[in-house]
């Protein structure tokens, strides 16, 4: 059995152990959150790690994912999936528009232009009350059903979030493995040397920037139909700040990476709620003493830390 | 007509507001390469600073300005210092992040020191407001706008004539080039800091009489100040100047003409506008480095 193999066993395994053992509600809710998360950091990690291009903005997707399956199955009443399938339609198409003249920028100036585009639509959210609840939030999200199961929060969740994340896992590789995949590679090493040899550079970080935006928008499809209430401030500089850091703490360029930072993120302010109010001071400095001592991650970081003690001892 | 000229008046003030917190940005980028995500909170600390030492300890005026602006500074400088400085190798995601984290920081602790529930100052002047062609001026916007044109003269007379300030400038242009003619590079990037961090007090100083001040009032005045240095052109002073003014100005006449609910909208609106058709800022000479 080859090495990718085993590690899609251990995660199917690990996941469905969980899924079995654990019966604790709330243990289960978090876990889900940390799925939905996993979504949003593979999206953002295929392009920051992987295209190399900086998104501050990316909390719009997820909002656009979120919002759209809320006004389609819960105002109109379309059944949620075919709402999934206009969600992520819709995120792709504005991340289309929305990629075309951004991701032209570079470093510092893409990171300005992308956190402006998530605040314009941030606040269009807080604003469009008609269609989105206004800042007061978006109530009556009906529950997902598929034939005679009714995913109503607790195992069933749990799985269909893992399903998908397991899916997600699995189309990254198929891309990184594939023709488009080595593109980004050569992008990635040395811009003007892929465009040398061919590759259509600009092309392929919209269409990366798109796929994000897709997965950004199932998270935000799953999200939605799992707490069953939006409102605006869950998709605000923060949340596109939180997903940049998941990417970021997790390790770049490594999908096992944004599983790990997703965990992190989410179990964080979990772990920290005995602190209370010194939360958020506890929260910032880890971060900070993180990205201090380990610029490239825990991944890279804790494995380099792990080797150069085996070589001492 | 009265209300137009009410608008222009009431952007003027808040622009000018914006203006020195660009400046302050700016002014870091110039000398560091660093974008400070936590920048609107040293203006948070600057109005807290004020709310306490004035509005509370009954400090005389001068005294709670100066000892608030050097303590934001002090912060300033332990932030460059032990988040910054010890930073190998540093990668523009990594710094923002640490400066996100720094934001996240500040925010804590103020809402542990200050509370969650906003807190308010006298005006500076007990004063009556002014009245010119049926438009209202009170007298905080004046000295709003006077703090930013002191601030911003003073610092380009200090760039253009001291010995300190060119030789920041030096740095800016060519770090490399400035250290082997003698200039201790890593001096004058604490030195930015400190003019950076200590304008952004003085942003939050002015501003605190005329807002609710709270704990997490730095981050959205953080990013409009973004845009502020953007529009006028990241690393240019007067740029952020104007820049500031006119986004003020901007999203008063937006916020009285069209509806106060887009007003957040009109910052980030002239930003990607700006980004997209002149990246340099509206007063670059020529096409800025997209570096």
């Amino acid at each position: 059995m080859d090495k990718e193999r085993v590690h899609n066993l251990l995660f199917v395994g690990v996941v469905v152990v969980t899924g079995v053992v654990v019966e604790n509600t709330y243990l289960l809710q978090v876990m889900t959150f940390i799925g939905i998360n996993t979504l949003l950091a593979l999206g953002l990690n295929m392009l920051m790690g992987y295209a190399g291009q900086v998104s501050l903005g990316h909390g719009a997707f997820y909002g656009i994912g979120a919002y759209a399956t809320a006004y389609l199955s819960g105002t109109l009443g379309i059944s949620p999936w075919l709402a999934l399938v206009c969600a992520i339609f819709l995120a792709v198409g504005v991340a289309f528009v929305v990629g075309r003249p951004t991701l032209k920028l570079s470093g510092y100036y893409l990171g300005m232009g992308t956190l402006g585009f998530g605040m314009i639509v941030h606040i269009l959210f807080r604003e469009a009350g008609s269609i989105t609840g206004g800042a007061s939030g978006f109530v009556g999200i009906p529950m997902l059903t598929l034939g005679p199961l009714l995913f109503e929060g607790g195992q069933s969740y749990f799985y269909l979030v893992w399903a998908v994340v397991f899916g997600a896992i699995f189309l990254c590789r198929r891309i990184l493995d594939s023709k488009t995949g080595r593109a980004l590679a050569a992008i990635h090493g040395r811009e003007n040397a892929a465009v040398a040899l061919g590759v259509d550079a600009h092309s392929l970080k919209l269409t990366v920037f798109m796929f994000s935006a897709a997965l950004g928008a199932v998270a935000g499809f799953l999200y939605a139909h799992f707490v069953l209430f939006i409102s605006p401030d869950s998709f605000g500089f923060m949340a596109s700040v939180k997903m940049v850091t998941m990417v970021v703490i997790g390790g770049m360029a490594s999908v096992w990476g944004a599983l790990i930072g997703a965990v992190v993120i989410t179990l964080l302010p979990e772990v920290l709620h005995g602190f209370a109010d010194h939360e958020m001071i506890v929260f910032g400095l880890i971060l900070m003493g993180v990205m201090i001592v380990m610029p490239q991650g825990l991944t890279k970081g804790v494995m380099e830390r792990y080797a150069r003690y085996k070589k001492r001892a | 007509m009265e209300d137009l000229l009410q608008y222009l008046f009431s952007g003027i003030s808040i622009g000018s507001v914006y203006a020195v917190v660009a400046i302050g940005l700016s002014m870091l980028y110039r000398s560091t390469e660093l974008i400070n995500f936590a920048h609107g909170e040293f203006a948070m600390f600057g109005a807290m600073g004020l709310v306490t030492l004035w509005g509370q300890l009954k400090l005389p005026l001068p005294l709670a300005f100066v000892l608030t602006v050097a303590g934001v500074s002090m912060v300033g400088i332990l932030f460059e210092r032990f988040a910054i400085r010890p930073v190998k190798d540093p990668h523009p995601i990594s710094l923002v992040i640490i400066t996100v984290g720094a934001s996240i920081v500040f925010r804590g602790v103020a809402m542990v020191v200050w509370g969650k529930d906003p807190v308010a100052v006298p005006s500076f002047s007990s004063h009556g407001s002014i009245e010119i062609a049926g438009a209202v001026i009170v007298p905080q916007s004046l000295y709003i706008v006077a703090a930013a044109l002191v601030l911003a003269g003073s610092l380009h007379l200090f760039f253009r004539y001291t010995l300190q300030g060119k030789a920041m400038t030096a740095c800016a242009v060519n770090k490399k080039a400035a250290w082997l003619t003698g200039i201790p590079s890593s001096r004058m990037g604490l030195f930015a800091v400190l003019i950076s961090s200590g304008s952004g007090a003085i942003a939050g100083i002015f501003i605190a009489p005329v807002t609710m001040n709270t704990y997490d009032m730095g981050t959205m005045l953080g990013l409009k100040g973004f845009c502020a240095a953007m529009i006028g052109g990241l690393g240019s002073l007067w740029g952020a100047f104007a820049g500031g003014l006119l986004l003020g100005i901007l999203e008063c006449f937006g916020a009285g003409l069209i509806s106060s609910g887009c007003k957040d909208a009109i910052a980030f609106v002239l930003l990607l506008l700006i980004l997209y058709l002149c990246p340099g800022g509206l007063f670059a000479q020529k096409q800025a480095d997209r570096f």
